[in-house]
């Protein structure tokens, strides 16, 4: 009954879709009043599609194997959270997830937004609805995820081990509510060119919007980028792996709109460029659930062999692209360019901002999509990986965090003051760092060299806009703007500090031998089996030291019964200055195991980094949503329409 | 400025962006693509010596061969034309095994791919995407055997 009562809710939400979109065609056609109904339509969809995802872990949580995906992919000897946390690791349950976002998201915008006009209200909660209904579409024909085996299986498949760990329950949510949460600018862009109301409002309206996905997307990526690092067992943080580019491209056409957004709100300006990156971001979500949910990656000819799920996805892209950008096309000429500003202005350095977000975002994307294009062409297959994209987008990235660091300190619309005076300070702290690193590593390569030296830059540029000013006074986006741009700062520092000076080692050594790394010496005492749920494990047991005091470490290699797998748990210990990383491996007929330590200093920087952005992200969300409710005018009271 | 060319300005600054990202990706990609090659395209001698590229096939059974250091391993990978030998020093990932397939990342060094990394997936249903091809033929293979 369960099952059926969620697979009820999504058939409901989806015809409640239809009724929100039918009404916004009314209500923009005529001058009929339906605000109230689409409001209330939006929330009841909300509900109902939040129902459907609570049955679905309700279905997994009692391993109800009369399920077919909770058959494929669960076990009743899993450990519980593991369970419930199933739901979503997999083709259905995760788009389950991101039309329950999708549409929880429609709903918390038609409740809250106060600053749009009504008609655009409705014109974007008909576009989000459309959107919903698309995915409501692909859920129902090509992925339903209460599909029911008649008889029930006596037990499951299992869940690939890899993702039986705490970063699966955390990282996937966070990264949908990011993804999925650009659809609202993406609707609030199309209803406004809709209504022919682009406008410094509109951006207002949208900011937080894109502010709240920014901030989870930032969480998911930074989230998912340690997930990768300690699970794998590889020592690295980011693979350049098409999934991982998946998160990324939203991301950096997110980084894009957030800037542009407040040309927009504050000088009415750059109104085509900022719809175009609204509808781009929700685009590269969209591209990225299509690379990572259509088997594409797997193969080209795996899609074409299963072409019912890839070509739903694509043919959604399409329409959904196509026809935001056809709008957009249309509507382009009429928009009118807000204030004028001159060279030398903020507006100049985000417009700089941008133009650089948007060139990284192409050779990422270009960079992700080749192998697919290649291969569909002329059959020959390839991959583009870590060399092309450090070397393409690398230096780019580190120009554009140098402007970082400039771009705060200029003022709208002309800037007459000299810039580069404030600048001294930091540009000295960058050479500094420059020199330093030339003298104790000259052998350093020239990335890591000159992330160093962009870091110590940007950490000291960052926090300029702060100086000389009260900070009890200073607004809280002002406040979260330096925080997310120290950020940036501290995770090249960590990126830098980790390609330069991590040092690793790699040997067979018998228990009672001892192996250095870095500033350690790192004892073998024992390997002994233990077990957990449904693992059982070898674990060695590491005795690590440096001067004074003793850390125990206890890396393991785990095998899974359902399905019968391995994994290397690696055993991280962290310290201000830098984590050793354990990971131990096979045995030798002679008694030796292999251990692989790494000893990485500053490594944390990089993620204390991306949490440093999103909490940058989080005061400026906090500073705007609290200003409004401060009394800044409501724009739907009449005299300001 | 005013607004009208302001607006050139920028949409000329946007297509020069545009242009730049496509030529510099293009660029990279000409240098950076590390193509993919099977053990018959190594014997017909398409692949360059010393440059970047990936090498998939089935793991030899009974070709793995531990060498003395503990850390190096030997082994060959079959297309079921020819056969590539590859040496790997570092941790062999878990799902690498006899009989099964593999992606490795390196080079060519005289006749024997000297391999960084051994691919391992990384999601639920993902595969290097050059392996689908060769798992699927092995699957249908395996259930010719049968």
């Amino acid at each position: 009954m369960i099952a059926e009562t969620g697979l009820a809710a999504l058939w409901l939400a989806a015809g409640l879709a239809l009724l929100q979109l039918i009404l916004m065609v009314l209500a923009l056609r005529s001058q009929l009043d339906v605000r109230s109904t689409v409001r209330a339509v939006a929330v009841v969809q909300g509900v109902l599609t939040l129902i459907a995802f609570a049955m679905l872990l309700l279905v997994f949580a009692r391993s109800d194997m009369s399920v077919a995906l909770v058959f494929e992919n669960s076990h009743s000897a899993k450990p519980f959270v593991y369970k419930v946390a199933g739901a979503w690791g997999n083709h259905e349950g995760s788009m389950l997830l991101w039309v329950t976002v999708l549409s929880v998201a429609g709903a918390f915008f038609a409740l809250l937004s106060r600053r749009t006009t009504e008609r655009t209200l409705i014109a974007a909660l008909g576009a989000q609805a459309t959107l919903a209904l698309g995915f409501y579409a692909f859920l129902l024909v090509a992925s339903n995820p209460f599909a029911r085996l008649f008889p029930a299986p006596p037990d499951g498949q299992g869940l690939n081990p890899l993702l039986q760990d705490p970063g699966l329950a955390f990282h996937p949510p966070t990264l949908y509510v990011g993804y999925v949460g650009l659809s609202i600018a993406f609707s609030l862009a199309v209803g406004a060119l809709l209504t022919n109301e682009v406008d410094a409002r509109l951006a207002r309206a949208m900011r937080p919007w894109v502010l709240a996905a920014w901030i989870f997307l930032t969480l998911g990526i930074t989230a998912g980028s340690y997930w990768a690092y300690y699970e794998l067992g590889w020592g690295g943080y980011w693979f350049w792996d098409p999934v991982e580019n998946a998160s990324l491209m939203p991301w950096l056409a997110a980084t894009a709109l957030l800037h542009s957004i407040n040309v927009l709100a504050a000088r009415g300006a750059l109104k085509a460029w900022t719809m175009m990156l609204a509808v781009i971001a929700f685009s590269m979500s969209m591209v990225g659930t299509f690379l990572v949910r259509s088997g594409i990656l797997t193969s080209v000819h795996a899609f074409a062999i299963d072409p019912e799920r890839g070509t739903f996805l694509l043919a959604l892209l399409a329409i959904y692209v196509g026809a935001a950008f056809t709008l957009f096309a249309a509507r382009a000429a009429t928009l009118k360019e807000g204030a004028p500003f001159e060279l030398v202005s903020r507006e100049t350095g985000l417009v700089i901002n941008n133009l650089l977000l948007s060139v990284i975002l192409g050779i990422v994307f270009l960079g992700t999509l080749y192998p697919l294009l290649v291969e569909a062409v002329s059959g020959e297959k390839l991959s583009v990986g870590a060399p092309y994209f450090n070397a393409v987008a690398g230096p780019l990235a580190l120009i554009l965090a140098v402007l970082v660091g400039i771009g705060p300190l200029l003022s709208w619309r002309r800037e007459r003051r000299p810039v580069w005076n404030r600048l001294t300070v930091p540009a000295l702290l960058g050479v500094t760092a420059l020199a330093i690193t030339i003298i104790l590593a000259p052998g350093m390569t020239i990335l890591p060299r000159l992330g160093l030296t962009v870091a110590a830059f940007l950490a000291s540029a960052s926090v300029l806009p702060l100086i000389g000013r009260n900070p009890v006074r200073t607004p809280l986006a002002t406040w979260g703007m330096v925080l997310a741009h120290l950020g940036i700062a501290v995770a090249l520092a960590g990126m830098g500090m980790n390609g330069a000076f991590t040092s690793e080692r790699l040997a067979v050594i018998k228990p009672g031998e001892k192996l250095m790394v870095g500033p350690w010496t790192v004892l073998l005492k024992d390997v002994t089996p233990t077990a957990g749920k449904n693992w059982t494990a070898l674990e060695a047991d590491l005795r690590a030291s440096r001067g004074s005091g003793v850390e125990i470490l206890k890396p393991e290699t785990r095998y899974f019964s359902d399905p019968p797998t391995e994994t290397n748990e690696a055993a991280i210990e962290t310290f201000w200055n830098g984590q050793l990383y354990t990971v131990v491996g096979k045995p030798d007929p002679f008694g030796g195991w292999q251990l692989r330590l790494w000893w990485k200093p500053f490594v944390t920087l990089i993620w204390a980094g991306g949490a440093l952005i999103a909490l940058g992200g989080a005061l400026a969300l906090l500073g705007r949503v609290w200003r409004r409710r401060r009394g800044e005018p409501d724009w739907r009271k009449k005299g300001y329409a | 400025m005013k607004p009208k060319n302001q607006r050139l300005a920028l949409v000329a600054a946007a297509v020069v962006a545009l242009f730049c990202a496509i030529l510099l990706a293009m660029w990279g990609l000409r240098n950076q693509a590390s193509y993919f090659y099977t053990p018959a395209d190594i014997a017909a001698g398409k692949a360059e010596q010393g440059k970047a590229m990936r090498l998939g096939g089935m793991v030899e059974r009974g070709s793995v061969q531990r060498q003395p250091d503990g850390v190096t391993i030997r082994f060959t990978v079959t297309d079921g034309k020819a056969r590539t030998p590859v040496v790997y020093r570092g941790i062999i990932p878990d799902l690498f095994r006899e009989g099964s397939g593999a992606v490795a990342e390196g080079r060519l060094d005289r006749g024997v791919f000297v391999a960084d990394t051994i691919l391992a997936k990384h999601d639920e249903r993902y595969m290097p995407p050059e392996l689908g091809n060769l798992a699927a033929e092995h699957r249908a293979g395996k259930t010719v055997e049968k």
